[in-house]
């Protein structure tokens, strides 16, 4: 179910316009990406509200701009052909005109009942899409913004997990928004518009998924140096899958048998100064919680996949997935190295 | 007789003998033209080091995960871009056109305060290389330095102390400041002299629509410029006396600043581009060989736009939580400017229609800023939709939209400025062939970087990211965007090629080398350094078209 990715109509044809425009483009485009393809976080492919919502006003006022494009531009390009000057016109000036109060009448009047129909329909749909209350039976879910990654806290279930949300399907799921150093924005296109993060203000958000699968989206306040790689990523299940999820969420960590050692490095160093990991230390705030990390698809906020190669590089110098994040190297042996991301490889 | 001796001392200063008394005459003068020609050759210098920034950030961005760039570099580029590009090259050449123009228009001998004229400049000049300083000085020892990395909007509280260490955001907050004491004093200086200065005859009414567009900027100057100036001397503090404006870890309030910035950041969006509509709106006329459509419509729509352009910046921060009803007015405030900048495009479309369109360089800039300022505003209008906003604010959408704003409006319109005074300032014609080249380049390079970005905003690409990963379907519009940013340098490349070839040619432009109507083409280009031997009298807004026409002067249709 983690892999559920949702399938993207219109993506398959992208393949092969991919190929040709980077023929044309060049040594522009790496060679390894042309294939590469992913989720696309694209406004047009909605699978929750208010981003459907969002996304059908918006085609109404791409509409109303696409016909004052035709119209304008029609005359625009019409008056430049029909009376750009020719050879046989002579030294004549063309007969003055120094206005028509009728005609500026009709292109004031015209433009101001369009814009008060716009800005009643826009009005409209701002009271009906911004919520500052929790509907009744929403999930709650505290997003805390940080340099640069998500903490993910489900007060009614008690935990806290970071970078990738889960969500039910069906079901309005209400967020609050804080930020913990700079401003930061949370964006998943594909759900809803953004909304800021703001320290010493408490934001809110609303989500209700409608297809089951995975999003994604990402920080879009420049929030400092790795500003680009704080990505989220969002699974939504079926109700009884995200319950399944959220009781193994709630399991304090385990400790398989031969990652004692590994285990005993991270609660000895600095590491739990950060990170908490349920059941071994739980006074570290300033990182991801770790109790289910193997849960996550990804590391560092997104800047790379989840698995012990790179948990290895990751504790060992985190400046080559994100040069610049918060965390620092431990300067720990290639072998106590191997042997924490031994530990951390079991806290599924 | 006067007028005789006045020929002759011009001469000694404007044709020194020795290259030093060259230096010390460009260096100590205050000559409005002098200056105005300081100030557009100090932007278009600017608009080239901001132009290679712009180069190197689309370098990075055309692969995905590219690794060209350090994310620290890359941050730095994007500060510096927009600081440069809004502060240094937009500013300056808006104020250079005006200052060189304004005494021309109105039949004056210079502005009303010459020294605060060259101060101003040398404000302006010294501000931007206390900004570009930091990359050297701004870590305290000698040739130790970093650019400032904030962005050109510095949001608290990552500007503050506490994230932004060094000094880098202490050479951002300085070099515009100080800059900003030179753009003040150029407005109090367009204003008086467009207020008092006019020879007889020129009327409010019969001011050319330049000269009242520059008005309207000047005022919007003075309302915006201190409330920046003001809101970076509190962050100054923040930063060093231990204040709490904007430092959210002593209850500060990271909002404020915006509401601060914007209350000057969006005026100076109109700063930027009235002056555009002002150059559009002399020279669309003069290549259509009609007069002005709706003279008195043009002035009432500029003042409202000026009027409208103060109550609309929060539509910057649809995304920060603001109340319902905050949104709603903000939302549809802005839509309201839609209407009196869509009667400034019919009233151009209006002036082409039926006149003998001349398809020259100023022109053929003009009617590719109609066309694209006609997108900007449309893109303007779905931004300001506060629903859609929540959805495309901090995207490439909104970068494509100001960029068809800066270029496809200002930049356009500027070069199309360019075209048509550099044979009043030099005496010399630019080269039409030449301009076909960097039309053609700079509009294909323009489109095909800005049209494309639309695309990856509305796919999710947030602005400001060094990297992207490959599977996000971003990459084919990054490169053909980076692509474009190759063409418009090859552009910008071809127009100072223009330049150096008219250097080379002999000067026979004449004194009015388009036929035009206003005043600044009845004396000799370049004019002298008292401008007119004797002061015009005007009977109308078209002075040498009722002199050219005495059969059918313009003072019996007014």
């Amino acid at each position: 179910m983690r892999e559920g990715v949702t399938s993207h109509p219109g993506n398959e044809g992208h393949g092969r316009g991919r190929a040709v425009i980077a023929l044309l483009l060049g040594s522009w485009i790496g060679p390894a990406s042309v294939h590469a393809q992913g989720p696309v976080p694209s406004i047009l492919d909605p699978v929750a509200q208010p981003a459907q919502a969002v996304l059908d006003y918006g085609l109404l006022l791409v509409l109303v701009c696409a016909v004052i494009f035709v119209l304008v531009m029609g005359a625009l390009v019409v008056t430049v052909i029909r009376f750009r000057a020719r050879a046989g016109d002579g030294e004549r000036e063309p007969p003055q005109v120094y206005g028509s109060d009728q005609l500026e009448l009709a292109w004031t009047v015209a433009p101001v009942l369009v814009v008060i129909v716009l800005g009643l329909i826009t009005a409209g749909r701002i009271v009906a899409l911004q919520k500052s209350e929790a509907p009744a039976g929403s999930l709650a879910i505290r997003v805390t913004g940080h340099q640069w990654w998500w903490e993910l806290e489900y007060p009614e279930y008690g935990f806290t997990t970071a970078n990738e949300l889960h969500l039910p399907v069906g079901r309005v799921a209400f967020l609050e928004l804080e930020s913990q150093d700079v401003i930061h924005s949370f964006w998943l296109p594909q759900l809803s518009g953004k909304t800021d993060l703001i320290p010493n203000r408490r934001n809110t958000m609303w989500i209700e998924p409608h297809q089951v699968g995975m999003v994604v989206g990402q920080c879009a306040e420049y929030c400092g140096t790795q500003h680009a790689n704080m990505l989220l990523r969002v699974f939504i299940h079926e109700e009884a899958e995200f319950e399944r999820w959220a009781r193994d969420q709630q399991k304090e960590a385990r400790t398989l048998p031969g990652t004692e050692a590994g285990r005993a490095i991270f609660a000895n160093t600095a590491c739990v100064n950060c990170h908490t990991v349920r059941g071994v230390s739980e006074i570290g705030r300033f990182g991801p919680d770790l109790t289910h990390l193997m849960s996550r698809t990804t590391l560092a906020a997104g800047a790379a996949s989840n698995d012990r190669a790179n948990l290895i590089d990751w504790i060992g110098n985190p400046d080559h997935f994100k040069p610049g994040a918060r965390m620092p190297a431990m300067k720990l042996d290639s072998a106590q190295v191997a042997q924490v991301a031994d530990y951390l490889a079991s806290l599924e | 007789m006067s007028a005789s001796l006045r020929t002759d001392g011009a001469r000694e200063i404007s044709s020194p003998e020795r290259s030093g008394s060259v230096l010390h005459a460009w260096v100590t003068t205050v000559d409005h033209k002098k200056l105005g020609i300081l100030y557009i050759a100090a932007g278009l210098l600017f608009f080239v080091i901001g132009g290679i920034e712009a180069i190197m950030m689309r370098a990075q961005l055309a692969q995905a995960a590219n690794t060209l760039l350090e994310p620290q570099e890359f941050n730095r580029l994007f500060t510096m871009h927009g600081t440069t590009m809004v502060f240094l090259v937009g500013m300056p050449i808006v104020t250079g056109f005006g200052n060189y123009l304004i005494p021309l228009m109105i039949g004056a001998r210079d502005m009303a305060f010459p020294r605060l004229n060259a101060w101003g400049f040398w404000m302006f000049l010294f501000g931007g290389l206390v900004l570009y300083m930091s990359y050297f000085a701004s870590m305290g020892l000698y040739g130790a330095g970093t650019a400032p990395d904030v962005g050109w909007f510095a949001y608290s509280p990552l500007a503050g102390k506490a994230f932004s260490r060094g000094n880098a955001t202490d050479y951002w907050i300085l070099g515009i400041l100080i800059s900003g004491f030179g753009s003040i004093s150029g407005a109090i200086n367009m204003l008086t002299t467009t207020l008092t200065m006019r020879c007889p005859g020129m009327t409010m009414n019969r001011l050319p629509l330049f000269v009242w567009m520059m008005l309207v900027v000047s005022f919007l100057m003075l309302l915006a410029l201190p409330v920046l100036t003001g809101a970076q001397v509190m962050l100054l503090f923040d930063r060093f006396l231990g204040a709490h404006f904007f430092d959210t870890q002593a209850g500060g309030d990271a909002v404020l600043w915006q509401h601060f910035f914007w209350f000057f950041g969006h005026p100076e969006v109109y700063i930027l581009m009235i002056p555009g509509f002002a150059y559009a709106s002399e020279i669309i006329p003069v290549f259509s060989r009609k007069v002005i459509f709706g003279y008195s419509f043009m002035v009432a729509a500029t003042l409202a736009i000026g009027l409208v352009a103060v109550g609309v910046w929060a539509h910057h921060m649809f995304t920060v939580g603001m109340g319902q009803g905050l949104n709603i007015w903000f939302a549809v405030i802005t839509m309201l400017v839609g209407v009196p900048t869509g009667i400034k495009l019919f009233n151009w479309i209006a002036t082409m229609y039926g006149g003998r369109i001349q398809l020259r360089m100023p022109m053929v800039f003009c009617i590719a800023f109609l066309g694209q300022f006609l997108i900007a505003g449309l893109t303007g209008i779905l931004l300001s939709g506060a629903p859609l906003n929540w959805q495309l604010s901090d995207s490439y959408f909104v970068v494509a939209h100001f960029h068809y704003v800066l270029i496809g409006g200002l930049v356009f319109t500027v070069f199309a400025a360019c075209y048509y005074w550099f044979p009043k300032m030099t005496g010399r014609m630019l080269s039409e062939k030449i301009g076909r080249w960097h039309f053609w380049l700079f509009f294909i390079g323009f489109h095909l970087t800005f049209t494309t970005m639309h695309v990856q905003g509305v796919l999710g690409m947030p602005r400001r990211i060094y990297t992207y990963p490959a599977e996000r379907g971003w990459e084919v519009w990054n490169a053909i965007s980076s692509t474009g940013a190759i063409l418009q340098g090859l552009g910008v490349a071809c127009f100072f090629v223009a330049v150096i070839v008219a250097f080379r040619r002999p000067a026979q432009a004449g004194p009015d080398p388009w036929n035009a109507w206003t005043l600044e083409w009845s004396t000799s280009s370049p004019p002298p350094a008292y401008n007119f031997l004797s002061l015009p009298e005007v009977r109308s807004r078209r002075p040498l078209w009722d002199l050219k026409h005495p059969d059918d002067p313009d003072w019996e249709h007014e």
